[in-house]
């Protein structure tokens, strides 16, 4: 097989380029000059990500396709990967003193969240199952390793085995499931699998459906869909926080990227089939989700099962699989990357060293000394929980106009009782922050980078609801996608 | 200029911005100039807008700019967009001037007020809340508008909220106003339903293709929105108790903003009201007895900011007649000209109020004429122009009115009848007020009285412009009856007519004899409401008390303001109460939150169910993955 | 040479015995293993398929030695993260490793 290269097609990996480089510097550096590194080293990967970021955009309007088709670079793809940057860099500001105070080597954290992003990045602009998969393994595997990264704690210690063994399991399933999609169709490229659906022949064969199940299960794994799901409360409660922050974005983003590719662009003609498994997903991903999270006392736990839920709101817009599903998914997934980065920016700054302090009674009367950071807790939950004047508001909007629009009016209502549901949860720790008034409110430091990216990620969650036009801008190349 | 016009609520907001966060750490001074600055900011982008809209032929006098869409998914579209017509740049003129000069006094009058930068982040607040609301193009925008405006009124009547008193009375707005906001609520969601829309320009293109009913409901509930928000009969009795905020926060609730939004929004919808004769009629009716009636409890009340109050309940009452009658453009030029005069007592009022240490009980006042000059003069302009004394402002504006009552198609004698015996009481008791409180002997404690004092210049110099603008306000007005020959016009009416509803119910010209004669009767009833103040307040003091004694039932039925709140509070409040604890103890705590409890704990006890599935043994997980492969595979198989 | 059916079931037999073990076994290592097998049946799976069906191009071929690539990186990492767990709590056995659950 020949892969013809042009040289133009080097111009779709600026942005995964720029952070390999940034991180093989910050290895290097770490190798060279320990001390240097420990300081430097955050900044050298905010650089990065900010140019990738810049690269990333410069892409946009310009679809590309290179490698052979490999890699495609589409409006699609460049705002997955905005959300994905800006959780990166996110991660990265509230990782800053996060790294310093549990003492982890901060020159390897910064360059195997460098290493993953470029997996994610990769992955939302595959068109092949073959680089599906690929950065697939790219991005797990540095998140592995990251699960696991404070050695010395046993919850870290767990959801690293546990995070790897499920995620090497499902991988294991998803790699099935590309060969035999591969036998029934002769090929891993998404649009030739597209055009081979055409014929009836193809259609009905129960080895490429068996290959389909497969697929779904691996990406649903990642997306955090249940039954698929078990993983996301323990390594998300195991993780350092800024790395479940950080993983809580980019893989959810790069695999809904991945499925939006093989489910509706490659697949698209055998949505009768899928539907209803889709459908019946991200019910039980909504419902599950939201229910358990009332039960926990943990905000790393609870925020988990967020996640999950959250996962569950974008599969609606996958089942609708329309134009409006469409263009919601990356406005929900910036949405997420913002609010969601939030609240794990002020449970990294409320969190003491060997990560105590994560039970939510930790956050009583918590507006009573730090009014600020409450108050924008307070902000992300409502946010979470959809309700105005927030980007989730916005971005449910979206998901349930598109259910309409795809007339799935069973699906809409459980999404939107289950969000009734979530307001439980979210609206609790609103209410532990400012109507308990403790003897002695929580004290905690609020470092300047923390309080950037609290900052930022504020304003986003605004600035998306009042201005949520970011997604109109594309609807013409969804539309030739579709 | 038009592209910059979104900056007239913009600056306030600003204000409101960066005084909510930054407040606390700038210098009072910096403060209240940056908030003042502001709206005086947006007061001068008004102008400017209104200078080019006259430079536009009259019939181009309509524009809108989309600022930005919120949403457009599907069919549903969301914009937010402003429009200049006339009626908005008259109200964006009166609001942001008005506006700034009450954010000038304010700086002197809460100049020692602990809660002074949060004071200001809610006046700026409220001033952009109102201009949003008059500068909306769409429905939507307005209901924006329309609640942030509850909300502002609600936080800075109750502004002291370490007083009981003032925690109530902001409730009580709220509350009453809620059920007006129910019906306004309403009557936006039926126009959407109604005619697909909820842009101005195509709802009121549409309005004659709707059924009449249909129109008839809408223009009902937005009426019953416009009563609460306006303080009309019934829902009026939040007013008086509004007093409970600072003297200024009153002045631009009464004058500028809040009460004023029914009316704006009686005459934005106009294209729809001319499509329901019979709902002006009760806009004229209701306006009207609200005009009397609230005239009658300012007669013997004794709290200097109550009897303002009910002065405005009354004031807004004449507006609504006005509108109700089809004589659209009369109203508004009221409306007008009683934001001048009504700010100007009200801050004359928080002047007096501020001279003897925050005394509102005009028993405790008297003979402060020489303590105070500035105030002195500038309260009786105000008193005049309200009284309807030719040539001030509200003589025009009030004769106008009062002539379309009896004229215009709309129109009735009773109508007449209720404007005219209001204005007498109007004279009346507003003189009762000034007489009180600037002439006879001194009422007050020695120590009280020497320390009285005029107030400082940020105070007086609002109070000198607004004096101004009562005075004259009303020649932009003047009917053109007068002097035909020289040209005059109605300048008021003219500018605003073409923004209205097309046809005008009203005919353009009175023959001059009658409207020269209707002048001079609403003239002579001033003089006599006046004359009649004077002769029991000055003349023979003790004439009121006399008239008091021998009629005692007529005049504790006003004493009591007709038992309005008791009725209401026996009526609503207390079976409403009365009801909740049912609703509560019998029906909440026994079905509803048996069944909420029980959905909730049905909820939370299937959470702790669902739960337990998350064993923490990573086989089992690896169990569920597996378990979902085969039935999801199982499934995609099956559907061959 | 057999027809693809036969490698199919090779391959069948063999991702059912790494499911099997993933299902069964306790030992943490075993459970590498039987992960690894499931990626072996995909690649028997992708060769045969390389061979028989698209004679041309070696998209199947290239993409097992992908798999075999990716599967010693996670060999490797796996055992990191295996060895550093013994080395606290001197066992591997995946259902003692539960501090976290529901």
């Amino acid at each position: 097989m020949r892969i013809p290269v042009d040289p133009s097609d080097w111009l779709i990996l600026i942005p995964e380029f720029i952070l390999l480089g940034t991180a093989i510097a910050i290895l290097m550096i770490d190798a060279f000059a320990k001390a240097a590194s420990d300081r430097s080293s955050p900044w050298i990967s905010l650089a990065g990500t900010a140019g990738a970021i810049v690269a990333a955009v410069f892409l946009w309007g310009n679809p590309l396709s290179g490698f052979g088709g490999m890699i495609v670079n589409d409006d699609f793809g460049v705002l997955v990967s905005t959300a994905i940057l800006t959780g990166t860099a996110l991660a990265v500001l509230i990782s800053v003193d996060y790294v310093r105070r549990e003492e982890l080597p901060a020159g390897e954290y910064y360059a195997l969240i460098l290493l993953s992003t470029i997996g994610m990045l990769l992955m939302v602009s595959s068109a092949n199952l073959i680089m599906i998969f690929l950065s697939l393994e790219v991005l797990s595997i540095a998140l592995y390793v990251l699960t696991g990264f404070a050695r010395m704690r046993p919850r870290s210690q767990e959801a690293g085995m546990k995070y790897f063994l499920l995620g090497s399991f499902s991988a294991a399933i998803l790699v099935y499931g590309v060969a035999l999609i591969y036998g029934a169709t002769g090929t891993v490229d998404l649009q030739s699998i597209a055009d081979e659906l055409i014929s009836p022949g193809v259609l009905g064969n129960p080895v490429l459906l068996a290959g389909a199940g497969l697929v779904l299960v691996g990406l649903g794994f990642k997306v955090a869909a249940v039954p698929f799901q078990m993983w996301t409360p323990d390594v998300y409660e195991g993780a350092p926080s800024t790395v479940a922050a950080f993983m809580s974005i980019g893989s959810k983003a790069a695999a809904f990227a991945a499925l939006v590719r093989v489910l509706i662009f490659a697949m698209g003609g055998l949505r009768p089939e899928w539907l209803a498994a889709v459908w019946v997903i991200a019910a039980l991903t909504m419902t599950v989700g939201n229910l358990v999270a009332i039960a926990q006392d943990n905000i790393k736990r609870m925020l988990a099962y967020s996640s999950i839920a959250h996962a569950g709101y974008i599969l609606v817009a996958v089942a609708a699989a329309n134009r409006l599903g469409l263009q919601s998914i990356p406005f929900y997934l910036i949405a997420y990357a913002f609010m969601n980065l939030g609240a794990w920016a002020v449970v990294t700054a409320v969190t003491r060293k060997g990560e105590e302090a994560v039970g939510l009674s930790d956050y009583s009367g918590l507006f009573w000394s730090h009014p600020v950071l409450a108050g924008s807790m307070g902000l992300f939950m409502f946010a979470l929980a959809g309700i105005p004047p927030t980007a989730g508001f916005t971005a449910k909007i979206y998901v349930f106009m598109a259910a309409v629009a795809a007339d799935m009016i069973g699906l809409l209502i459980i999404a939107i009782v289950t969000t009734i549901i979530s307001a439980y949860f979210y609206l609790r720790v609103t209410v532990i922050m400012f109507m308990e008034r403790p003897a002695e409110p929580p004290v905690v430091t609020v470092p300047t980078p923390l309080a950037v990216a609290i900052a930022v990620a504020a304003a986003g969650t605004i600035w998306l609801f009042l201005f949520p036009g970011v997604t109109q801008s594309f609807t013409d190349t969804v539309a030739r996608l579709l | 200029m038009f592209t910059y016009a979104w900056l007239v609520p913009g600056l306030p907001l600003l204000g409101t911005i960066i005084n909510g966060i930054f407040g606390r750490f700038l210098p009072r001074k910096v403060v209240g100039t940056l908030a003042s600055a502001l709206v005086g900011g947006s007061f001068l982008v008004s102008v400017a807008v209104f200078i080019q809209l006259l430079g536009l032929p009259e019939e181009e006098r309509h524009v809108t700019s989309a600022l930005y869409t919120w949403i457009s998914a599907g069919n549903f579209f969301a914009e937010a967009g402003i429009l200049i017509d006339p009626l908005s740049v008259f109200m964006m003129l009166v609001v942001s001037g008005v506006g700034f000069f009450i954010h000038v006094y304010s700086t002197g009058y809460m100049g020692h007020d602990e809660g002074y930068s949060r004071y200001f982040t809610y006046l700026n607040l409220f001033a952009a809340s109102m201009l949003i609301l008059v500068m909306a193009n769409n429905f939507l925008l307005l209901f924006v508008g329309w609640e942030l405006v509850g909300i502002c009124s609600y936080l800075l009547i109750s502004f002291w909220y370490s007083r009981p008193s003032a925690v109530a009375a902001g409730k009580k707005a709220f509350i009453t106003t809620r059920v007006g906001d129910l019906g306004f609520t309403l009557g936006v969601v039926l126009i959407f339903v109604a005619f697909g829309t909820l842009a101005y320009d195509q709802v009121f293109a549409a309005a004659g293709e709707v059924a009449t009913g249909v129109i008839t409901a809408i223009t009902v509930l937005l009426f019953i929105g416009a009563i609460g928000k306006s303080a009309q009969i019934p829902l009026y009795v939040w007013l008086p108790d509004a007093m409970e905020g600072p003297t200024p926060v009153s002045a631009l609730i009464h004058a500028a903003t809040m009460v004023t939004a029914g009316v704006y929004l009686v005459a934005r919808a106009s294209p729809l009201y001319v499509h329901a004769p019979g709902v002006l009629l009760i806009v004229a009716f209701v306006g009207a007895v609200t005009a009397l009636f609230a005239a009658t409890i300012a007669l013997v009340n004794n709290d200097i900011k109550r009897v303002l109050a009910y002065s405005t309940i009354s004031q807004i009452g004449l507006m609504f007649l006005g509108v109700g009658v089809g004589a659209f453009a009369a109203g508004l030029f009221h409306l007008l000209t009683h934001a001048f005069f009504k700010a100007l007592l009200f801050l004359g009022a928080g002047s007096v109020m501020h001279a003897l240490a925050g005394e509102t009980d005009i028993r405790n006042m008297g003979g402060l004429r020489g303590k105070m000059q500035v105030t002195y003069w500038t309260f009786l302009v105000a008193g005049l122009a309200i009284a309807g004394i030719a040539p001030l402002s509200g003589f025009f504006s009030k004769d106008e009115i009062l002539a379309a009552a009896l004229t215009a198609p709309g129109g009735h004698w009773l109508l007449y009848a209720l404007g005219l015996a209001a204005s007498l009481l109007t004279a009346f008791y507003i003189f009762r007020l000034f007489f009180k409180a600037f002439h006879g002997e001194p009422r007050m404690s020695a120590e009280r009285l020497e320390r009285a004092h005029e107030s400082p210049p940020s105070m007086t110099v609002p109070l000198v412009v607004l004096a101004i603008g009562a005075a004259v306000a009303g020649f932009v007005g003047v009917p053109g009856f007068l002097a035909p020959e020289a040209g005059w016009t109605h300048a008021v009416a003219h500018f605003l007519e073409p923004g209205l509803a097309r046809e005008p119910l009203v005919e353009a010209e009175l023959p001059p004899a009658i409207g020269v004669m209707l002048m001079l009767i609403a003239l002579a009833v001033g003089i006599a409401g006046i004359a009649a103040a004077w002769h029991f307040y000055v003349r023979r003091p003790g004439t009121a008390a006399r008239l008091a004694q021998r009629a005692p039932a007529v005049y504790n039925t006003l004493l009591n303001k007709y038992w309005v709140d008791e009725a209401y509070n026996a009526l609503f409040v207390r079976p409403g109460k009365a009801l909740a604890a049912f609703f509560w103890r019998g029906i909440d705590a026994a079905v509803v939150d048996g069944f909420v409890n029980g959905v909730a704990r049905a909820v939370a006890g299937l959470s702790l169910l669902v739960r337990r599935t998350e064993t923490g043994y990573l086989r089992n997980y690896a169990l569920a993955i597996f378990a979902g492969a085969v039935v999801l595979v199982g499934y995609l198989i099956s559907t061959r | 040479m057999p027809p693809v059916t036969w490698y199919l079931y090779v391959s069948a037999a063999l991702f059912c015995i790494g499911l099997f073990g993933m299902m069964t076994r306790r030992n943490a290592i075993a459970l590498l293993m039987s992960i690894e097998l499931m990626l072996n049946a995909a690649n028997i799976n992708l060769v045969a398929f390389s061979g028989y069906l698209t004679e041309h191009t070696l998209v199947g071929q290239v993409f097992a030695l992908f798999v075999i690539t990716i599967a010693a990186a996670e060999a490797a990492v796996g055992l990191a993260i295996v060895i550093n767990v013994y080395r606290t709590v001197q066992h591997i056995n995946a259902d003692e490793i539960n501090i976290m659950k529901w």
